[in-house]
């Protein structure tokens, strides 16, 4: 029985191939994009992991010295109890190749610093103890140095970024000629009851850069990417509906046949069930293979935007993970099993005696689509609720949700009554009858339809955040580098050698000073700040009480990050007790952004009588732009400055405009795949319904108006409903940029982004969406175009 | 009126080529109501589309209101069948997508010879006044197919054609439906032919023709 039935099923798919293909399609791209996507995030974490650990003592504390550090004061050190551990850096010219060597100890270095390369490696450890030493590099380092003279045994690790080596410190001194110690490193947690190392020894006492900024500023790209993928999973979920659901009601009749002829319900719905798995895994395998490449595609875009922000060669190579691939699978089955839901819960409750003639499928009662309207209408009032009064990311992402689905739900109703608000419009029989057919076949394609709105609404949604987020980035950058030189001695007397020296060179030399105290209960860095021009003219405020500047210059006031100013609900004139005895009103506030942190910032004065004695290594050099490069390359020749205390403005800004930039193309390309998808949806639509269009059809052929206008007709009704799913498109993209902007981020990040609005952008992707809907009825249009009369009029003949 | 000589017509079907329509001639006078009768296959609906311009013949000459109708272009047939055709089915007949006032303008409407006055009396007459604004999915088959002699006669058409109008019907409405297209054909002055397999309905006509294996009887 049971084969007899499968048969009885599959024949089915063998007499409707291109509904096969659109099944199976739909559910390969919903699988591809949504398991593409999570292979570039695995990836792209790891990599971050990777750069972090290489990269990742500067966010450690260290004691410095100018007149050097030895393994002596590295041992009476650990001898008092402090968790310090000792660092040589330099660098290497190894066959015309520089090689940044790093010597550690691995039995003292804290998680950070170059270990996670070692851990669980025994032989790596017993290897970078031995006499002869190990060098640990990246697989790509190990190829370009084999064969190599002078240096240790390589060794790979994935887990250091390229041109980077990790070795033992004694091995470290060999190879770069040195006798002494770089610095010696903190571990972030030091032994209770001992006296602070700041206060406890002699040398100069450098806080760990947070390199935390941008990485924040990645995680809302990934998030982004994150929410693109389920997008595009739910679009090509759309598909699968459409398919399922036309696949389902065609075979109503055979469904009842199988059950009048003995078979029992149950084992029905198994069959289709089993049939529905197995389709999925079919179309599941091809999704993995195709999110395989388009990861692997987009995977270059990611990677470069990791190597500008860590400044660390990240691979562009994707690896191939068996549980990626398992999960992908597990979701292939999960969105079939959600699209082909409702159509086993309908041939479940589907009575023997029902009609075999397939029901209305295209059409939708008007009970049903009110029904539709107002679920809609609760969704996006759930939506506003949630945005007005929600509070957490999970609220956030549930009012998203809310918005998208209720706009996607309130579609087809929306363009019923647009298409009916035209009708006045109408000139001419033909005109009519176009506007009132668009209308009665918006039920008939509104799950595509649907996905379009979805695609296009994430595309303005999306799009907008990403501009937005551009607009605000640059300007960001010119706040945070409206300096040509940024600085960072490694000593103080070093600090004033430079200072004296650059200072005929430079338009002025501005302090960076800053402490790191408690506001609030909350670890807080307060900065001090000259009263410059630099910071009067760039620095641009949320917002300021009236003279600002004067008031932070006089001690009158100061400034605070968005992050904290939200976090604690302050307003202007709020007093902060910054430290003892000194307590000032809020002057203004200014956007911070990927900072988590809080962040205060004070007159230099201000600052340096509230805090004296602090070490004053950084500073920032207002100069020519045009002399910023020579400048920075004396100083660096002079003082022998390691690359990353001495940055360059212009180069870091285009380099960071640059990352952007890749990456919004990633952002860019998932948009393009989105669109496709939902122009493939549409197109799988309109192919399942042409037959049922020809009883349509046939009667105005029939009153003499000829095939191509008909086809004319027909595009120009797809045109039509494209355009109306655009029109109401915008305003759910802004919806939805809006919740990103102001919700997400603000619970994600801390910090709300100003939303800015790109019209010209929604003109092209109207224009994307017509030229999709277009492509999508070329074909279904071109074999109507080509019918035969006789398959016309076999609508009409009494003997068919 | 309409004038039909040596009509040819074969489909090709399973690779060999059938001949449905062998020779038929035909005359309908203005006015005139000519039932076409005939067994399943004899070729009664092939007939009928091709002298409505809904299909071309392989070989004889047609000719309505003294004008060659045989050998146009698909354009010229579909000039044709808007402004001098009115073709009644027996069902899928309507526009779902239009009420029941814009399906009886419709072709009128496309043929540019739209008379509300004339409109509206057949509403009327046809017992439809009351229905004007629903949908053809709103109505009984009866009052379908009345919208569809309503449509086919507002064009005042020289030619009214109509297959199996009746075809769907119970005997009482279709007694009522035959008795308008009779009464409307004879007004307006078309040459009417329908074809139908009830005999009944056949004596009703003015002439009676009978097609039997592609041949008239």
């Amino acid at each position: 029985m049971t084969r007899a039935g499968l048969s009885a099923l599959f024949a089915h798919w063998r007499r409707h191939p291109l509904q096969l293909a659109a099944l199976l399609l739909g559910l390969a791209l919903a699988t591809a994009l949504w398991s593409g996507v999570q292979a570039i995030n695995a990836e792209a974490r790891a990599s971050y992991d990777r750069a972090a650990e290489t990269l990742g003592q500067g966010a450690l504390d260290r004691l410095v010295s100018d007149r050097g550090l030895g393994m002596a004061e590295f041992t009476e050190l650990r001898r008092a109890g402090y968790r310090v551990t000792p660092l040589v850096e330099g660098r290497l010219e190894v066959g015309g190749r520089r090689l940044s060597i790093r010597g550690i100890d691995p039995l003292t270095a804290p998680p950070g610093l170059g270990t996670l390369a070692i851990a669980g490696d025994e032989e790596a450890l017993d290897g970078l103890l031995s006499e002869a030493g190990l060098l640990l590099v990246a697989p790509e380092t190990a190829r370009a140095l084999s064969g190599a003279e002078g240096l240790p045994p390589l060794r790979s690790s994935a887990n250091i970024a390229q041109g980077e080596a990790v070795t033992d410190v004694v091995t470290a001194q060999r190879l770069l000629g040195v006798e002494t110690l770089t610095a010696l490193v903190l571990a972030p947690e030091q032994p209770f009851g001992l006296p602070p190392l700041r206060e406890a020894t002699e040398f100069a006492y450098v806080e760990g850069q947070s390199g935390g900024d941008l990485t924040r500023l990645t995680e809302s790209f990934h998030l982004n990417l994150t929410a693109f993928g389920l997008l595009s999973f739910a679009v090509g979920l759309f598909i699968v509906q459409s398919a399922i659901g036309l696949a389902f009601e065609q075979r109503r009749q055979t469904f009842r046949t199988l059950r009048a002829l003995g078979m029992p319900l149950a084992r029905l719905i198994w069959l289709l069930a089993g049939e529905l798995t197995g389709l999925a895994l079919v179309a599941g395998t091809a999704g993995i293979a195709l999110g395989y490449v388009i990861a692997a595609a987009l995977l270059p875009g990611v990677a470069g935007t990791l190597r500008g922000l860590y400044g660390a060669d990240v691979s562009g190579q994707l690896t191939f993970d068996p549980l990626w691939a398992v999960s992908a699978l597990a979701i292939a089955l999960a969105g079939a099993g959600l699209a082909g839901a409702q159509a086993l819960w309908r041939v479940a409750r589907m009575p023997l005696l029902a009609p075999a003639q397939p029901r209305a499928w295209a059409m939708a009662s008007a009970r049903t689509l009110k029904a539709q309207g107002a679920l809609a209408g609760l969704l996006l009032l759930t939506s506003a609720g949630l945005a007005l009064f929600g509070q957490g990311l999970v609220l956030a992402f549930a009012c998203l949700a809310a918005l998208l689905i209720g706009a996607a739900l309130a579609l087809p109703p929306l363009l019923i009554a647009a298409l009916r608000a035209l009708r006045p419009l109408a000139r001419g029989p033909v005109t009519e009858w176009l506007l009132a057919d668009a209308r009665q076949q918006v039920p008939a394609l509104s799950l595509a339809l649907m996905a379009l709105l979805l695609a296009l609404s994430a595309n303005i949604g999306v799009g907008t955040m990403v501009g937005s987020f551009r607009t605000t980035f640059t300007g960001w950058l010119d706040q945070r580098l409206a300096a040509e030189l940024y600085l960072t001695a490694r000593t103080p007397e070093e600090a004033r050698e430079i200072r004296a020296f650059a200072a005929p060179q430079s338009d002025a030399i501005l302090p960076i000073w800053s402490v790191e105290t408690q506001i609030k209960g909350q670890p807080t860095q307060v900065f001090g700040v000259a009263d410059h021009a630099t910071y009067r003219e760039n620095w641009p405020l949320l917002s300021a009480a009236p003279g600002v500047w004067d008031r932070l210059a006089a001690g009158e006031g100061l400034l605070i990050n968005e992050q904290l100013w939200r976090r604690e609900g302050l307003a202007l004139g709020d007093p902060i007790r910054v430290t003892k005895g000194l307590s000032l009103p809020v002057a203004g506030v200014y956007s911070d952004y990927g900072n988590p942190a809080g962040q205060l910032m004070v007159g230099a004065r201000t600052l340096d009588a509230a805090f004296p004695g602090r070490p004053r290594l950084r500073f920032a050099l207002r100069l020519p732009p045009e002399e910023a490069p020579a400048l920075a390359r004396e100083i660096r020749d002079r003082f022998g400055l390691p690359a990353g205390n001495l940055v360059n403005q212009a180069e870091v800004k285009a380099l960071s405009l640059r990352v952007f930039e890749q990456t919004f193309l990633v952002t860019g390309a998932l948009n393009a795949l989105t669109l496709g998808v939902a122009g493939f949806a549409i197109l799988t639509s309109l192919l399942t319904l042409s037959t049922l269009r020809l009883p349509q059809l046939a009667p105005i052929w029939a009153l003499g108006v000829r095939p191509q206008r008909l086809g004319a007709l027909e595009v120009a009704r797809t045109l039509l409903l494209a355009a109306l799913t655009w029109v109401l498109a915008v305003p759910v993209g802004l919806a939805l940029a809006w919740v990103l902007l102001a919700i997400v981020n603000v619970e994600a990040f801390g910090w709300r982004l100003p939303m800015r609005l790109f019209p010209a952008d929604w003109l092209w992707l109207g224009l994307a969406a017509l030229g999709a809907a277009a492509l999508a009825c070329l074909w279904p249009v071109i074999r109507l175009t080509r019918l035969p009369p006789n398959r016309l009029l076999r609508v009409f003949a009494n003997e068919r | 009126m309409l004038s039909a000589r040596d009509i040819h017509k074969s489909y090709a079907s399973g690779g060999a080529q059938v001949s449905v329509l062998r020779g038929v001639s035909l005359e309908v006078a203005r006015g005139e109501a000519v039932a076409l009768t005939g067994e399943s296959g004899s070729g009664k609906s092939t007939l009928l589309h091709i002298l409505g311009c809904l299909d071309a013949a392989d070989r004889g000459e047609i000719t309505l209101a003294d004008q060659r109708i045989d050998g146009l272009g698909e354009a010229a047939r579909a000039e044709l069948r808007r402004r001098r055709i009115g073709v009644v089915f027996q069902s899928l007949n309507l526009i779902p997508s239009l009420d029941v006032r814009q399906n009886l303008a419709f072709q009128a409407r496309l043929a540019g010879r739209a008379d509300a006055a004339w409109q509206a009396d057949l509403a009327e007459r046809l017992g439809l006044s009351e229905h004007l604004d629903r949908y053809p999915e709103e109505l009984s088959g009866g009052q379908q197919q009345r919208v569809a002699i309503g449509r086919a006669i507002a064009n005042r058409p020289a030619l009214l054609l109509a297959d199996e109008p009746t075809g769907n019907l119970d005997e009482e409405t279709a007694e009522r439906v035959l008795d308008l297209l009779l009464e409307l054909a004879r007004e307006t002055g078309a040459a009417f032919l329908m074809v139908t397999h009830s005999a009944r309905h056949a004596a009703r006509m003015d002439r009676q023709l009978t097609l039997e294996q592609g041949r008239l009887a």
